[in-house]
This record gives structure tokens, sequence and C-alpha cells, in this order.
């Protein structure tokens, strides 16, 4: 875009949005190899992904994503703002993303619910926007300095109304670079807002990280409207990719006049709130968007399952003892196995219903009272037990917990 | 800077130069959305001669429409930017000047006015409010205030005056109204203005002014209600409660003068007036700006390594 | 014509024929579809094109003509202009 002196631009090039410099990004991460705590590392995967807006606020345990935004988004010639509250934070991050940057906010427990509204905003707007939540403790202010996983069924039915969201739940430093990489992709993609639900254990865990070259990364951008002017209709499946639910993009400044609003709408964006119809129509094609694809969706990583008769179920943090946990009962001739899901939501329902009719239980540890367990337990339709193992607290399960989880199991 | 295109001029005063139709309707056909029109407002709701003067305002500073963005909250001043032939963000209540400060501080080039309210900016949007002012990020905020809660029906705002009866306050408001220009001037805001809606050129040449600044501007609209505020409080007949918001206001420097060396009787009947014209007009560093000059600074550094620091 | 009204626009406010300066409005007798009667010029009206009544309708429904004789503007009516504004013409 050429600027001129008095700030207006003439004349915006479309294939310019989304363009960002991969190699500046890596010479300003720095070295390839290093040892950072794990919102570091989601801050690094959003670089790495083309994200260059941060607004947030600080809480812990996410405060360092904060600040690390802070310190390298003017390096890249991005732009960090520290807002007065979370919900100005996800709403500046909403209208920056309007702009046809990548964009994100972080936050933890707290922020989270205050933050709910604007998330369903982001859905009816389908505006493409990552949010991280580093989980800590609750209800309330908690244990703000001990990990949970208690926000996970928040994540998918903390605003009001009928909605889809994408989860995902990072088990280590490195995944928290890669899933954040993942997470600005399906954002892109699906032009809907994505969670990454880490947890304060992995947010402030410290381990070593390999930055991943431009050649082994993926790096999507939303797809953007090509036609005329005056063909141009905002909220319409896809006309540059047929078959595809996800609207093209125009981005304020481009011409095109998009009107964005929270109001039911009908497909030139314009208010429509009367009729059945009109919601009903709009409503199914968002959340189809994501229902429609469940099968792309589906991320569950399967760790000696073949031959298990109990399958510990689990995500994030409870992965890494459950692993030892597992590897400790097959040593003792238990058949176990591990289904780790690196995307929580959508549920991957049929997965499970298939999971559940191979085992004979299912074990869920959790840092919760029990919550992903409901939909694992609705999966399975009664085919198999499903057992939750819940610790709050702010501390992580040891493996004896969960072994002896697994030996109550048989 | 005058422009030369044919039918559309640079002026919209009554001066030598006159003008046609033409001007007028070419305006409406530039910057009118006409598939929506005419408005969701009431008969006799100010809010239709805002989206005139800020139309006026857009003419005579003659902005490229395509890189204008409105953004708005809830409310009946929220609808505005749906009636405009440019980018539009209507977002979630009292939060447009967050979502706003987002647009802008991502691409600085854009001009970001936003279209609120007084339920809208200093009730649910307080702190928003407040720190696009602290920030003072180059956005032009147009607050129309009608000292009511219009779109819901009626209920107490912020900014509804002592006595006053709405569906929330139906025995008199016992509460003490904002006066949110004010607030905004003490806060700092670069460019501050207040004006009722039934004088065309003032609110006009503010708007156009405010856009122009470089930094947070503030123009308060006072825009009557005749179906929530004026039938309740018995000013329902539109030409009354015209007529009324024109008692109400008095230029603040004569407001100044009177309540500094006037008698206690004229004191006594001024003190309640609503004070208009240009409040505040100052000039200091600019958010979008001083954040360029850290990323230039940064980026003209030798060597950009060195990330994660202290992590 | 020296003003064009949208009649299906107009809401019936009255504001234009209220604020008028030289009262050269008054209620039409027809109503619009929505049951509102928009405003018409007086008979007599000595309307000077001060357009006022163009700029402040909330519903954008008045347009003000100047007419044109031969390349000239001339303002019907009295030929004086509108009210006093330091707003003046505009830049440049």
């Amino acid at each position: 875009m050429t600027v001129t002196g008095d700030g207006q631009s003439k004349g915006v090039n479309m294939m310019e949005y989304g363009k960002f410099d991969g190699k500046l990004v890596r010479q300003v991460l720095g070295a390839k190899t290093q040892f950072i705590i794990g919102d570091m590392a989601c801050v690094y995967g959003a670089l790495l992904a083309g994200c260059r807006f941060y607004a947030g606020y600080p809480i812990t345990p996410a405060s360092e994503l904060a600040e690390g935004s802070a310190r390298l988004m003017p390096k890249i010639g991005g732009t960090y703002i520290q807002m007065e509250d979370e919900i100005g934070s996800i709403a500046a991050a909403i209208g920056a993303s309007w702009t046809g940057v990548r964009s994100m906010t972080g936050t933890s427990g707290p922020g989270f619910s205050l933050m709910m509204e604007n998330l369903g905003y982001a859905v009816m707007t389908e505006t493409p926007v990552v949010i991280i939540n580093i989980q800590r403790t609750g209800p309330s202010t908690g244990q703000p300095t001990l990990g949970a996983q208690g926000d996970m069924m928040q994540a998918k039915w903390g605003s009001h109304g009928d909605y889809e969201i994408i989860a995902l739940a990072p088990s280590s430093v490195q995944e928290c670079l890669n899933l954040t990489v993942d997470a600005f992709n399906l954002a892109e993609k699906y032009r809907n807002p994505v969670l990454v639900m880490a947890d304060g254990e992995i947010g402030h865990l410290r381990e070593r990280i390999v930055v991943p070259d431009e050649k082994d990364m993926l790096v999507q951008f939303r797809t953007l409207v090509k036609v005329p002017k005056d063909k141009y209709v905002p909220f319409v499946p896809s006309v540059a990719n047929p078959g595809s639910n996800v609207p093209d993009f125009a981005p304020f400044g481009s011409g095109y006049h998009t009107y964005v609003t929270g109001l039911t709408h009908n497909e030139k964006g314009m208010p429509a709130t009367d009729k059945q119809p009109d919601h009903d129509k709009l409503i199914r094609r968002i959340v189809s968007k994501i229902t429609g694809n469940m099968d792309k969706l589906l991320r569950v990583e399967e760790l000696m399952l073949d031959d298990a008769d109990v399958a510990v179920v689990c995500y994030g943090a409870t992965a890494r003892p459950a692993q030892t946990a597992i590897e400790d009962a097959r040593a003792m001739g238990i058949k176990v196995g591990m289904a780790r899901m690196l995307i929580t939501w959508p549920f991957p329902y049929a997965y499970f219903e298939k999971l559940a009719g191979k085992v004979k239980a299912m074990l869920v540890p959790e840092m919760n009272l029990g919550q992903m367990v409901h939909p694992i337990r609705e999966a399975a339709g009664g085919q198999c037990k499903v057992q939750p193992l819940g610790k709050i607290g702010g501390e992580m399960h040891l493996p004896s917990e969960i072994l002896m989880g697994i030996k109550g199991m048989m | 800077m005058s422009t030369t295109k044919k039918g559309v001029a640079g002026t919209t005063g009554v001066g030598p130069t006159g003008k046609t139709t033409a001007d007028y309707e070419q305006m409406r056909d530039k910057y009118l959305r006409k598939s929506m029109w005419p408005t969701i407002f009431c008969t006799g709701c100010g809010h239709g001669s805002v989206l005139d003067y800020t139309f006026w305002a857009l003419e005579e500073l003659a902005l490229d429409m395509d890189r204008v963005v409105f953004v708005s909250g809830i409310g009946c001043s929220s609808r505005l930017p749906g009636y405009i032939n440019a980018d539009g963000l209507h977002t979630t209540h009292g939060r447009a000047i967050a979502f706003a400060t987002g647009v802008k501080s991502a691409n600085p080039d854009l001009t970001v006015i936003v279209f609120t309210g007084d339920g809208d900016c200093s009730g649910i949007g307080g702190n928003h409010f407040l720190h696009g002012v602290r920030r003072n990020i180059d956005i032009t905020v147009i607050a129309v205030n009608n000292f009511i809660y219009g779109m819901t029906g009626g209920q107490l705002a912020p900014s509804t005056p002592r006595g006053a009866i709405t569906t929330t306050s139906p025995y008199g408001n016992v509460e003490n109204p904002f006066n949110m220009a004010e607030i905004a001037m003490v806060g700092g805001a670069s460019y501050v203005a207040r004006w009722p809606v039934s004088h065309p050129y003032q609110p006009i040449k503010s708007i156009k002014d405010g856009i122009k600044k470089k930094g947070f501007a503030f123009i308060e609209m006072l825009s009557p209600c005749p179906t929530a505020f004026g039938r309740r409080n018995k000013l329902g007949d539109v030409q009354k409660l015209w007529d009324w918001y024109d008692e109400q206001c008095m230029y603040k420097e004569d407001y100044d003068k009177v309540m500094a060396y006037g008698t206690p009787e004229e004191r006594e009947k001024t003190k309640d007036k609503i004070t208009i014209g240009v409040l505040q007009d100052i000039e200091k560093p600019e958010f979008t700006t001083e954040y360029a000059k850290v990323v230039e600074r940064l980026r003209s550094q030798k060597g950009g390594g060195g990330s994660a620091e202290e992590y | 014509m020296v003003i064009k009204i949208e009649r299906e626009w107009c809401k019936g406010c009255g504001v234009c024929i209220e604020r008028c300066p030289l009262h050269a409005l008054e209620l039409s007798k027809e109503m619009n579809k929505k049951g509102y009667f928009p405003p018409e010029l007086t008979p007599n009206n000595t309307c000077n094109n001060c357009r006022l009544c163009e700029l402040i309708c909330p519903d954008l429904a008045i347009g003000v003509f100047v007419e044109t004789v031969e390349g000239e503007v001339k303002a019907k009516g009295d030929g004086k202009n509108g009210p006093d504004s330091e707003y003046g013409s505009g830049e440049g």
C-alpha cells in the first residue's frame, strides 16, 4: 500500500495483505534452539505464523505473553498495545483482524470469562482471531500461579447462543509453539476464533524448543475477495474456493465497504433480525464451517492403543504423567494405551464412539472436577466404562495416581 | 485544498458560491447506503442530523471513503454506520472505542470514526472512553447524547439530568449526570466540542476539525429523543423538545463569565446550563505516531537478534 | 421549484417548518405512505436558499435548488443569504 503524506493511501494492492517477512521473524527470534517458557513459545509460534498484532492485559500466568509480544512485535514492525482490560483486549484484536492482519490476545481464567461476549462477536462476524488461555485454578481468583484445566467447557459453551469453536491443547513447550501456528492457520482458514487452551504448568514450564524453518511450516492467510466491487456480497460461501462455506474476506480499507455487525444479518451484512429463516440460515452456515469439517479437525495422538483394554484419554498437561503411568503399567503387563486430544473442540465424537467399542474402559485424568469426561462419556454411548480422575489445587497428577486409576479400571 | 470535480464542491456554506442540489444529491449518492434508508430513528430524533453533518464534514475533507472506517457500539447512535457507504464495524455495547483502537493501531493509515451514545460511551463503555482519551489515539468519537438509553425503551442513563423521569427512574432521577465532554477535557483529549443538533454549521466544522486533528477527538452531539426522554418528561412535542435543548445550551465563554462575575440570581439560573462550543483544542503526542517512532528506532538498530532475553 | 422533497423519506417531525427563518414551509395536504404529511413551500414563500432545512432534516429528505439563469447563479427570493456563519467556505 502506498501512503501519501496526508495519511490517505492511494490504491490498495490486495496481494500485500497477509504478507510478512519470515526471515526477519527468525532473525529477531534469534537462535534456532532455545530454552524458553511455554508462554514465550506461544508468542514465537504467533510471530512465525505471521501474527503482527497483540492486544493484551496483564494476568498471571499469562503476562509473559504480553511481555514477549511487547518486546518482539515492534522489532518485526508489528503492534503491541496494552488495553485497559481483557474486554478491550479481545475487542482490539478483532478490530485489528478486520484491517487484514493476523491478531491475537492472551489471558487466563478471569480474563477469559470477561472475553466471552466478544468471543461470540468474533464468531458471529466470522473474524479470524487467536485467543490463548493459560488456564489457572478457579473459580474466581483461585490460585493465580498454579495451573488447571478448568476452562475446557467454557471454551465451548462460555459465550451465549449457538456457536462452534476450535480449541487446541498443547502438552509441551514445543507444542505451545506448534499449536499456536496451527491455531492461526485454522483461524484464517475457517474465519472463526481459535483458542489455545494451555495451562499454567505448561505456560511457565521451561523446555527446549526448535524454531522451525520456513520450508517446514505451513502459513495460511484468509482467502481474500476477488470479485469486482459491484458483485461483492460479504457473507456468502466462498466464491474463490467453491464448496467452502467460508466467505471470502474483504479487509477494511480495501474499498469493498463491508458492514460488520453482531446482529443477525443477511448476506449483505445488513441487520435482519425479524424473521426466523434469516437467523436459522446464518447460524447454520457459520456452525457448518466447523461441523462440516470434522474429519479435517480430528487430531488425536494414539499411544499403545492397538491392543489396549484401558484407554487413558487426556489432553494438555495431564498427558505427561499419563504417559509415564502407561509405561509403568505396560511394564506390569497391563494393556493400557493413551488417546491424547490435540484438538479438544470440536469434540471428536466419532473417534471416541469407535474407541469405546474397542476398549473395556476409559480413564480421563483432568486437572478439574470432570469436564471433557462428559462428551467422552456421551460419545462412548455406554459401550465401555468412562471414569474421571479429577485433581484440583494446582498440582499435576502424579504418575502413580494415574497408575492407581488404571489399575482400578481392570 | 479545493476540489474541482463537477458537482462535488468543497463548500457547504451559503456563501456567494451557492450550491445546487446536484451537489446535495451527489453527496447522498456517495455517502448514503440508500437501500437502508429511511432510518429506524423516530420522528424528531436528532440522529439523522448527526449523520448529515458527518457527511458534509467528510465531503469538505474530500477523504477517500475507501480508507474511512466507522465503528459503533450498541444503541440508536450505533446504527449510524449502517447507513454509510463505507467499511463499518457495529460491535458490542460500550466497546466501540476499544475496537476502534484495534483498527487504528493495526493500520494507522485508516481514518477511524466512532459513533457512540451517552450510555454506550459513559456507561458500560466508561473504561474504554477514559483510556481512549488517555492514550490519545487518533480516532474521532462522535458521542450522540440523548440523555437516555433510547434503543431499549428509555431507561436511566449516566447522562440523565437530576429529577428526570425514565422507565428506571419512574419517581425522578436521584443520581448526578456525567458531563462527558468535561471528562474528555479533563482527561486531556486533543479536541473536545459539544453542540446541539439543531444548528448545522458548528457541528460540521467540529467534526471536520476533529477528523483532521491528530489525536483523540471527542464531539458530543446533544440530540433530542422525543419518544423516550421527551415523552416521559412532558417535552414530547418535537418542536418543544428541540427548543428545550436550545434553551439548555450556553456557550462556554458566556457560562464562565456569568459564573465568575454574575449576581447570585444570574448564577443560580445559569449553573445547570450545558456548555457548548469548542471546549478544548490542544496538541499532544499521539499513540500511533509515538509507537511508529519506537518501531523505527528498533528497526534501524544493527542486528535484530536476541529475543526472549529474560525468558 | 426551489426545494425538492423526498416525500417517502419524511417522518413528519416538522423541524424544517418550525426552524425555517422565513417561514417558507408548511405541511402539505397529502400523506405519504407512512402516514406523515411532508412539508411543501408556502404559496407566497420568500425562500432565500439558506439551506437550513436541508442541513437540519434528520431524514435527509429536503434538497435546496438554486436557480441558474444562463450559467449565473441566482437565489430565489430577496437575494439575501442565510444567517451569518463563521463557517464560511471551506478550505483553500
